[in-house]
């Protein structure tokens, strides 16, 4: 069976996808990515999952345009200059 | 052929590919069985040294080259993991290597002789092999470029440890000193002929697909430049009185290998090719029941 | 050679030579992942011994090197059970599973010694040889059904305990361990 191993390198940060071994079950898992991943005193922690309890998720939709709940929705540029020629308080970069 | 013109600007203007993306049939084949040489090597290159973790002369040298060759079996997990999720099972690799169907590194077909060869290669064989791991790195097939980042981080100890050897060597007896020249008179030649023929990169497929960054001959001198000024700050010669560096143009010239012999060994006809695979093939066949003891439920 | 130094050379002995036949397994074990484990167990082993080596060199004068490789053949303290080149996976793993049940014993006395140096080193390598532990247990429980892994426990038991002498294998590892060192004069350094 392949398991799949997630390590992390420093506590603290994220685990990431280390790679996968072959093993006939989850003692034998955990010692051998302890020692692929480990061995060296590379990892502070190790994650392993059979392959066949992951999901891999790659079609995201967004057909229309759903911008109004990212930074990238709001160009603000334009409308800032010109409030700020309105109150006579333009910035020294606008002149 | 559209689809394939596009995969093809995609990986040369630096796009990644991943396991389930669709990608060229001939892309596909290329990569699967340049990967798998690769994961062959690694495998077949723990045998040369083997033998001498038997004969390790301190407690220190058996440790580090233990570790050394557990790290090449390591590799050669992590490089058969990502042929078998292209497509082709661990066990068909083994047979193929077995039956001499596929092949593997021209220097692991050498035989190793002295302590020496234990510093040579760990040393300069292994320097060889990291600069095209290092062009590696940018394979635009992401899962081998992410193992590469794993091998060459654990084969920074090799080269440190090869080359502490050699430098205990130089520093001790005349008889050690003379085990390393005698070494690297033996192991000159297959060096240079490691990187393989001067094939220009744009003729190269591998280097068109971006499985390769780096033409053969370029890191033939990368390994030059790099290794015989260290060979030479040591008192050693190097078997070629052709080598030397061209001032003006800063590349090396040197006797040219001999291609056809290359082509010999790595066709399974080098001094050690027959009794190693040998070996692979009755330490397969004595383990085989445990392999199916374990795959029973 | 006082008893101190009896004990350790005979704990450091049999881990010497169980390691480096444990090492033989390296790059010819029954698949990779396996392969990998177990260079580390006979790295360990290595490592436990250089450890003993030089507690035992302190009292000595001399080197854990010294003591590892330059001692005649018969001066050698370790027990039959080590010595024997077993290519055979049912054999390694019964040597295996024998050796670390005997040695768990060994260390839990060795932890309760008056001698501080020397328990808190046993307390040390216990802590390692716990997972050593864990791995025998593993593929004991799995070789369990297969009649030459029974074979071989009742085949290797017998010898756990022997010390008296040594096969001839041994006399075969001795040279192949030290033939490297033999070429030079005694000091060189390797």
């Amino acid at each position: 069976m392949i398991y799949e191993v997630f390590r992390q390198e420093r506590k603290g940060q994220a685990f990431q996808h280390a790679g996968s071994i072959e093993a006939p079950d989850e003692r034998f898992a955990e010692w051998y990515a302890r020692e692929q991943y480990g061995r060296r005193g590379e990892s502070t922690a190790l994650w392993i999952a059979p392959r066949y309890a992951l999901h891999p998720i790659e079609d995201f939709v967004d057909e229309l345009n759903r911008n109004y709940h990212r930074v990238d929705g709001y160009p603000l540029k334009e409308k800032l200059k010109e409030a700020r020629e309105r109150a006579g308080t333009t910035s020294p970069r606008d002149r | 052929m559209a689809r394939e013109d596009e995969f093809h600007e995609y990986v040369q203007s630096g796009g990644q590919v991943e396991v389930d993306d669709w990608m060229p049939d001939e892309y596909r084949a290329r990569l699967r069985k340049f990967i798998e040489m690769h994961g062959n090597s690694e495998l077949m290159g723990v045998l040369p040294e083997r033998e001498w973790i038997l004969r390790a002369p301190t407690l220190q040298r058996k440790l580090a080259l233990t570790a050394k060759v557990q790290d090449e079996v390591g590799h050669a997990q992590l490089i058969y993991r990502v042929v078998e999720d292209l497509g082709k099972p661990r066990e068909q690799c083994l047979d193929d290597l077995i039956s001499g169907k596929s092949k593997f590194h021209n220097v692991f077909h050498y035989p190793t002789k002295t302590w020496g060869d234990v510093g040579v290669i760990a040393w300069l064989v292994d320097a060889a092999a990291i600069i095209s791991q290092k062009a590696l790195l940018k394979c635009s097939y992401a899962p081998y470029a992410r193992i590469m980042k794993k091998i060459c981080w654990e084969e920074s100890f090799h080269i440190l440890h090869g080359r502490d050897v050699v430098l205990t060597l130089m520093l001790g007896t005349d008889d050690q000193r003379e085990l390393v020249q005698e070494a690297l008179n033996r192991w000159w030649g297959p060096l240079m002929q490691f990187h393989g023929n001067p094939i220009p990169p744009d003729e190269d497929p591998m280097y068109v697909w971006r499985i390769k960054s780096q033409g053969n001959d370029e890191a033939r001198q990368q390994f030059l430049d790099g290794y015989v000024p260290q060979i030479w700050e040591l008192g050693l010669t190097v078997p070629d009185p052709e080598l030397r560096k061209d001032e003006k143009t800063g590349r090396w010239h040197y006797t040219e290998p001999d291609w056809d012999e290359l082509m010999h060994v790595v066709t399974g006809h080098g001094p050690r090719t027959a009794d190693r695979l040998d070996l692979r093939r009755q330490a397969r066949e004595n383990s085989a029941w445990v392999r199916s003891v374990l795959l029973a439920a | 050679m006082s008893e101190r130094a009896q004990l350790l050379l005979a704990i450091a002995d049999d881990e010497l030579v169980l390691g480096w036949r444990d090492s033989e397994w390296t790059g010819i074990a029954p698949f990779l992942e396996e392969d990998v484990a177990f260079s580390s167990i006979a790295q360990n082993e290595i490592g436990h011994a250089r450890a003993l080596y030089e507690l035992a060199a302190q009292e000595l004068c001399t080197s854990a090197d010294e003591l590892a490789f330059d001692r005649q053949p018969e001066e050698y303290r370790c027990s039959r059970l080590v010595e024997l080149r077993l290519p055979e996976w049912e054999r390694t793993i019964a040597r295996h599973v024998l050796y670390e049940e005997a040695d768990e014993a060994r260390l839990e006395r060795l932890k309760s010694s008056d001698d501080g140096e020397l328990a808190g080193l046993a307390a040390k390598i216990d802590r390692e040889e716990a997972y050593h532990r864990m791995h025998a247990q593993m593929w004991s429980d799995r070789l369990r059904d297969e009649p030459r892994f029974q074979a071989a426990l009742e085949e290797l038991r017998p010898l756990v305990n022997v010390r008296e002498g040594h096969s001839p294998e041994f006399a075969e590892l001795w040279e192949q361990m030290t033939e490297v060192r033999r070429s030079q004069p005694a000091g060189t350094t390797w």
